[in-house]
């Protein structure tokens, strides 16, 4: 990357954000995750559907670093991360929003976020203020920054939990069922924010859903069945078929 | 009534060393759940450098003889602090998530530090230096080597018996020298000579309230509101927070949880170190110093509930104070002018040694756990399930 020569000479690594290759995790002695691949383009929204149980979250865990793959490597703008912890990955660029929200309930929403400056590369460094984006995203927050992170409703921490791992400024957001459980008005709110976020950084977003119409927003799917991936294609070429049988619609 | 408040006084005294040592072990557990067996002996380690310091402020004379305890107490922090970080770093770091594995290296641990104090002398001292700098240098020097990871396992195979024999050699040729074993401590109890303006005291109704135990009130005091102020005020406090109530996602926001543990340690750590100060100005002190202290401990934390400060507060000055009014028979004599608690003054006066206080301190704590398990604040609400 340091030369455009180089670029030239790796013309399919340098637009890559992240790089999975041939990933196997285990749970114990259970094989969870087989021969996964997947690699997601600079600036692009990919969306990995899949029914439950079949491994979604346990890959997203292992891009994390929360998870050790037995085999398999992880490249994150063309630097191996397979053997880093998820504190240094978290401060090369990776935002992590997990299934359940994972705010930390007895620090306020204040501080939630605040913690999340310290995915930057240099640290919070007495940084004590929200950017206005936070709250022009979600406006709900300013109103609730001296509450209790737990006593926040499931929708309320959800948003929360995207604007956390704003505040780090990430280069690829993964985003774990952001919608599950959460009314219909708020899922619409999500949508548009992500969409928003996309529009206005520029970042990549890994996308696990289950809402056929959040699906949609992005540009390409991945399709997981029994830890493998099946099928893989453009949002737009998604047949009613694979929505059958991956979605639980 | 004088004789009760005597003995509320000193039962918060002795509870405030308690709740020192407690708030150092509280913080430790809450954050990695490391039961740590030594915590007893970091106290340990901060009484003996109370006495160190005294010793090298003697020759000195006054003025400057009646300041060494204000010197003494962040000397001890800092050396129970340092002990604690390589306890962690050493240690307890690989058996995170075993608590069993933990609690047996830590006992172990607390076995080699009070055998440490009986017999370290200047040889002993100089084998572990010499050992230190040619393993952890050799180490720090070969790490900047390009392979290194490869080449690890090999520098440990080969380093770790070199360094050992040249220090047990240095050893052997250096023993001769008389000055260099003679041990630094001897396995006799030490004495620590409070400054004069620690000794005497104020008399209120008529009993003496020593300004050592005031001092050590008032020491206290300060460490609660320092303690206070660093988890719930300073960026550190945040991140250890945080990594209290959910270590995963910490992480994955950027925390680096092992340098939060390393720091949560130490500090736990140092605060024994205080509290190991505050212990010598109560009476001598000697290698087994920590044990008389560390079940005490253990219980405030429990009684507390893990992870919360007030709890804290009250356990360690109520099981100071129950311990101090049973121990020293006051309740007993207090009791003795009812006539129809005969019975019950005849219990008490049973149980008036300060040993045989403890026993029933303790039955009185498993009685008091069997009606809240969790501690007298348990967690309420959405997030009581952590
Ligand atoms: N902590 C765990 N220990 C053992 N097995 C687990 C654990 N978490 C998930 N699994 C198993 O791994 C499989 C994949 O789970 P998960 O990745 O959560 O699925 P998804 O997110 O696609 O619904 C499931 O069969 C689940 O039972
Ligand atoms: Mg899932």
């Amino acid at each position: 990357m340091t030369s455009p020569q180089l670029t030239q000479n790796n013309p399919i690594q340098t637009d890559l954000t992240l790089r999975i290759s041939n990933l196997n995790v285990y749970y114990g002695e259970s094989h969870i995750l087989r021969n996964v691949d997947m690699s997601i383009p600079s600036g692009q929204m990919v969306c990995l559907i899949g029914r439950n149980g079949v491994g979604k979250t346990t890959l997203l865990k292992t891009i994390m670093g929360l998870l050790k793959p037995r085999t398999g490597e992880i490249f994150f703008a063309d630097k191996p991360i397979t053997k880093l912890t998820p504190d240094r990955r978290a401060k090369m660029g990776i935002g992590y929003v997990p299934q359940g929200r994972e705010i930390i309930p007895r620090v306020s929403v204040k501080d939630n976020l605040l913690l999340g400056l310290e995915a930057r590369p240099q640290g919070r460094k007495g940084n004590e203020s929200i950017p206005e984006e936070i709250f022009d995203l979600f406006p709900v927050l300013k109103t609730m920054l001296s509450r209790m992170g737990g006593d926040l409703s499931g929708g309320q921490q959800q948003q929360l939990a995207i604007a956390r791992a704003l505040m780090g400024k990430p280069r690829l957001l993964v985003l774990d069922e952001p919608t599950e459980g959460i009314q219909p008005s708020i899922i619409l709110e999500i949508e548009a924010a992500v969409q928003r976020i996309i529009k206005a950084t520029g970042i990549s977003v890994l996308l696990v859903e289950q809402h056929l119409h959040f699906v949609r927003q992005a540009d390409r799917y991945y399709a997981m069945q029994k830890g493998g991936i099946v099928a893989s294609g453009n949002t737009e070429d998604l047949s009613q078929e694979v929505i059958q049988q991956f979605l639980a619609v | 009534m004088s004789a009760l408040i005597e003995g509320l006084f000193n039962g918060i005294s002795i509870g405030s060393v308690l709740l020192i040592a407690a708030l150092g072990l509280a913080i430790v557990f809450g954050l990695m759940g490391v039961i740590n067996l030594a915590h007893g002996e970091l106290m340990m380690l901060g009484a003996y450098t109370t006495y160190v310091v005294q010793n090298v402020f003697k020759p000195w004379g006054e003025p400057w003889f009646s300041f060494y305890i204000l010197v003494a107490i962040p000397i001890a922090f800092m050396v129970a602090a340092i002990a604690g970080l390589v306890l962690e770093r050493g240690v307890i770091r690989f058996l995170y998530g075993r608590p069993l594995e933990t609690l047996l290296a830590t006992w172990g641990v607390s076995l080699i530090l009070r055998q440490l104090v009986r017999s370290v002398n200047w040889l002993l001292a100089i084998c572990i230096a010499v050992f230190c700098l040619l393993f952890f240098g050799g180490m720090t020097w070969l790490s900047r080597h390009p392979d290194w990871e490869r080449i690890r396992n090999w520098v440990i195979a080969i380093l770790l018996p070199l360094s050992t024999a040249i220090a047990v050699v240095t050893g052997f040729l250096i023993s001769k020298m008389p000055v260099l074993t003679k041990a630094w401590f001897s396995a006799r109890n030490v004495d620590v000579t409070a400054p004069s303006w620690l000794r005497g005291g104020v008399k209120v109704l008529d009993f003496q309230m020593p300004y050592a135990r005031l001092f050590i009130i008032v020491l206290t005091i300060i460490c609660l509101i320092a303690v206070y102020w660093f988890l719930n005020r300073s960026t550190w406090g945040l991140k250890i927070r945080a990594v209290t109530q959910n270590r995963a996602m910490s992480s994955c926001l950027g925390i680096p949880t092992a340098k939060v543990d390393a720091l949560t340690f130490a500090i736990g750590s140092g605060l024994a170190g205080v509290a190991g100060c505050a212990v010598s100005l109560l009476g001598s002190v000697g290698p087994n110093t920590g044990q008389n202290y560390i079940v005490d401990t253990f219980m405030v934390v429990v009684v507390g509930g893990v992870g919360n400060l007030f709890g804290t507060i009250f356990a360690g000055l109520g099981i100071g104070i129950v311990n101090y009014l049973i121990g020293s028979g006051t309740l007993a004599l207090m009791l003795s002018y009812t006539e129809s608690l005969k019975p019950l003054v005849d219990v008490l006066l049973f149980f008036a040694t300060s040993s045989m206080a403890k026993v029933m301190v303790f039955a009185l704590i498993i009685g008091f756990l069997q009606v809240k398990p969790a501690g007298l604040f348990p967690q309420k609400g959405r997030t009581a399930e952590l």
